[in-house]
């Protein structure tokens, strides 16, 4: 490690509120009460298949709004 | 099954030739100066863009051996095998902060492993080989795994022999192939076939789902038979078994928290162009968590389609549940198209085989070779070494499948589970503090890959008539607490190693024993694309 050019500025940081929106996809899911019944039915898929893949849904936007409202400026 | 069915088969062959030749042509894709060097051959060049990584992490996350064993736990034990969908939606959330600041400090600092940052992290090379060890340790059953599924596909067509050679040929040469391909090409190989891997399996399964359950009477039939055939059996529930719940969630959050410190997910992380990619993909890597679920579901169906002559296939006086989604497109789609599926399954397979075995050889290569054995290795000796360990990782894997109870490998894999989940608090924590000590990661390391090795020893599986590591669900009334609730063994183990590194650290502190050198700044956590790189 001779050569150490100038580092980024140091000013940079990830933190956003925004972020706190991650913890949303991280802790629904993980909540058996909410998806452990088998009614109501939709589509003939009982509660607990077509919620939990309904929660990818929910990962997918939650994330897409971190991504949307953090990313780099152009 | 002696006969072949020679459609299947002729499907199969053709579309595994065009994937072999797309594997030997990569090299020349987005054609580098010098393959000479492990950025080249390891990484792709670093320069993968948001399409590119989504198919490459996408086509190493969702292996083939998932795609066989989810849906033959469904049809086992039903919707306890559905953990596969909350752990596959909450791994991107949890990740994604730490995978940036990864990216960063390994893009300005030039690590190629894990292993690299905890080195530079935490000064400690023996830190660092222990980061190895159970990267590779991990990675080799989870490689020998995906043979698994390629010979679930070739026992279904009727490709088994009565002699050694017979019955094992075809999957010598299929990885023989692989093996060849990556040596020569590197990331580049898996990278551009998981194009067609996964395009494969996209069109396959939305087939699948629309397709048979029209066939077999609509999706409530097929929920209604799977759970006509648990509450018959007495064994398995269409929800979680009660007394799992904490099991679900434990084992869910685990594997999601294990899923990108395994080292060919970094691998694909690592070689993506820029943070923003990395950021997109967290949002559109779920697509293929859809892809899962349903094909989760197979196992119901197959149930379902039990009177069409749906079962596991029977080889030497087992049943091989891993045989049962092969099963089902081989009975209930026309031979042309189920040879399409056995591709997608197959070639399913090569794409995670190879980019495990790159990242292996890459933790050999960065953090053994080159840190205890010839210290002034160059980029192109380092490639070389790399390019050979590759093979004699996928040359292993074979051996092990095909000399051991293929068990074994099931087992081990279950085990590298939670090893890899003990490099937590180094890899990930250590993206974001400074605070641990050393020696108190080393010690949380061996309490955590103790407790977890013993508690999977204690647990038995009566079906597959196992006395030790049977499963990963640790039932709490054997530390003498009165429930009847079990929870993932990784999960208390990394407990256990947490508490340990906790205390151990504030010991090592006590005593001044020496803190080892950060060679990282607090601005490489935030570089991207275009900021200059140390030297």
């Amino acid at each position: 490690m001779a050569n150490d050019p100038a580092p980024p500025p140091a000013e940079r940081t990830d933190s956003s509120p925004w972020n706190w929106l991650l913890l949303v996809p991280i802790v629904i899911p993980l909540l058996t009460f909410l998806f452990d019944e088998r009614e109501p039915r939709l589509a003939g898929f009982p509660r607990f298949y077509w919620l939990q893949l309904a929660y990818v849904a929910l990962g997918v936007v939650c994330t897409a709004i971190v991504y949307r409202m953090t990313r780099r400026r152009r | 099954m002696t006969e072949i069915n020679w459609t299947e088969l002729v499907v199969l062959t053709v579309l595994f030739v065009i994937v072999a030749g797309l594997g030997f042509v990569a090299a020349n894709w987005r054609r580098p100066t010098t393959m000479q060097h492990l950025d080249e051959w390891g990484l792709g060049g670093r320069s993968f863009g948001g399409w590119v990584t989504w198919f490459l992490i996408g086509g190493d996350l969702y292996t083939a051996y998932t795609f066989v064993a989810v849906p033959a736990l469904l049809f086992a034990v039903g919707g306890y095998g559905f953990f596969a969908m909350p752990y596959t939606v909450i791994t991107y959330p949890i990740v994604f902060l730490a995978l940036i600041r990864l990216w960063s400090v390994s893009h300005r600092h030039g690590f190629v492993t894990p292993a690299d940052f905890v080195r530079a992290r935490f000064g400690s090379p023996t830190l660092a080989l222990v980061v190895a060890i159970t990267g590779i340790l991990a990675t080799m059953p989870y490689i020998a795994l995906q043979l698994i599924g390629i010979e679930s596909v070739l026992k279904v067509i009727g490709l088994t022999g009565d002699s050694f050679v017979a019955k094992h040929l075809p999957l010598i040469v299929a990885f023989g192939i692989l093996a060849a391909y990556t040596y020569q090409s590197g990331l580049r190989a898996p990278a551009l076939i998981a194009f067609v891997k996964d395009t494969l399996i996209y069109v396959v399964i939305l087939v699948a789902v629309l397709y048979i359950p029209h066939e077999l009477g609509g999706w409530g039939a097929v929920f209604d038979a799977a759970d006509h055939k648990f509450t018959a059996a007495k064994r398995g529930s269409l929800l979680i078994a009660p007394g799992s719940e904490l099991q679900y969630v434990t084992l869910a959050l685990g594997s999601a928290l294990a899923l990108f410190l395994y080292p060919h997910s970094i691998t694909g992380v690592l070689a993506s162009k820029n943070r923003d990619i990395i950021k997109r993909n967290m949002a559109a890597l779920p697509a293929y968590s859809v892809l899962l679920g349903l094909i989760a579901l197979l196992g119901y169906m197959a149930i379902a389609a039990a009177d069409r002559g749906v079962a596991p296939l029977v080889t030497d006086g087992k049943a091989d549940p891993n045989t049962i989604v092969p099963m089902l497109f081989h009975r209930l789609f026309p031979s042309w198209f189920a040879g399409i599926a056995f591709a997608a399954i197959g070639i399913g397979a090569l794409v995670p085989a190879a980019i495990m075995s790159i990242a292996a050889a890459n933790l050999f290569t960065r953090n053994i070779f080159v840190e205890f054995i010839a210290r002034d290795a160059n980029h192109a000796v380092q490639a070389r070494v790399s390019k050979i360990v590759s093979l004699l990782v996928k040359f292993g894997a074979l051996l092990v499948i095909l000399l051991i109870d293929p068990q074994f490998s099931i087992d081990l894999q279950l085990i590298g589970g939670v090893m890899i989940l003990q490099t937590l608090p180094a890899v990930a924590l250590g993206l974001f503090t400074r605070w641990f000590h050393r020696v108190g990661l080393i010690a949380g390391w061996c309490a955590g890959m103790v407790a977890g090795l013993w508690m999977l020893y204690t647990i038995p599986n009566p079906a597959t008539n196992h006395l030790h590591f049977g499963g990963s669900a640790f039932k709490l009334a054997t530390l003498g607490l009165s429930t009847q609730l079990s929870i993932y063994v990784g999960f208390l183990a990394l407990a256990v190693n947490l508490i340990v590194g906790i205390a151990g650290t504030l010991i090592a502190r006590a005593v001044d024993s020496p803190e080892g050198v950060d060679a990282t700044k607090r601005a490489d956590y935030f570089a991207d694309e275009g900021d200059p790189k140390v030297q």
